[in-house]
């Protein structure tokens, strides 16, 4: 009885250091929540309080049409768009749609680029913030080998 | 451990053109391992973070879909040929790394 309940405590602890260490880490909070979400709505909601955005001819947004291999798709996003605090990138047939966010502190130009990986056919958008506010853009990118799992 | 990171920089004017490739399996927790027939645990980049004369630069949250081996370019003004630039990620796992070069 003794025995299991000592062991039971220091598993606890065990538990605790490990929830706790990647938390220490990290310099800003990863957003988690936002990342975990299942509906593209939800995880922006999760990171900007809202989903609603406004759309703009001044993000552009460089994806290919068709994409060969979902596990490697190209992303480019610029903007001309003043102020910018971060860019995201939701693919809205993802698993996980929110793919990444970029936080541009001032003075880094908003133009980034990255790969992504999308499970089927969906369109991608770019949500820029800026203080004025959130500005998206998308593009379908037509998807024919998924890139999640399977 | 010499870093697994590849960075390429080019300064034009003050602008910094940084680009940058991770090594990293960045797993999703959804893939099936062939032989076992077990889900792979996830294991991805979280945060990548680029420091230029230890100002903040970029910071960038990634998600599982983010591909294998992750590309990531960026630019940034205020670059001054000789600043040090400095880029480092963190993954789920704890695992880290990080490079430094000179612009």
């Amino acid at each position: 009885m003794r025995l299991s309940r000592r062991l039971m405590l220091k598993g606890g602890l065990a538990l605790a250091a490990l929830a706790a260490m990647p938390r220490a880490l990290l310099a800003a909070a990863w957003p988690a929540s936002a990342f975990s979400e299942t509906a593209a709505t939800d995880a922006m909601t999760d990171l900007f309080g809202t989903d609603q955005t406004t759309a703009s001819d001044q993000i552009r947004l460089k994806v290919p049409q068709i994409a060969e291999n979902g596990a490697v798709v190209p992303v480019t996003i610029t903007t001309t768009l003043a102020d910018v605090e971060s860019i995201s990138i939701v693919v809205e047939k993802n698993p996980r749609p929110l793919a990444a966010t970029f936080e541009l502190p001032p003075g880094t130009l908003p133009d980034v680029a990255s790969r992504i990986k999308m499970g089927q056919t969906s369109d991608v958008m770019a949500v820029v913030k800026t203080k004025s506010g959130l500005f998206s853009t998308s593009k379908e990118v037509k998807v024919t080998i998924g890139g999640c799992g399977g | 451990m010499a870093s697994k990171i590849k960075i390429k920089t080019k300064l034009s004017g003050d602008v910094a053109d940084v680009k940058c490739l991770l090594l990293h399996p960045m797993e999703t927790g959804a893939r099936k391992d062939p032989d076992t027939g077990e889900l792979v645990p996830a294991h991805h980049i979280t945060q990548l973070t680029s420091t230029n004369n230890d100002v903040t630069v970029m910071l960038a949250n990634f998600s599982t879909a983010i591909s294998v081996n992750p590309y990531f370019g960026f630019k940034f003004r205020g670059a001054r040929a000789g600043d040090t630039l400095k880029i480092s990620w963190v993954d789920n796992l704890g695992g880290s790394d990080e490079i430094e070069t000179t612009l």
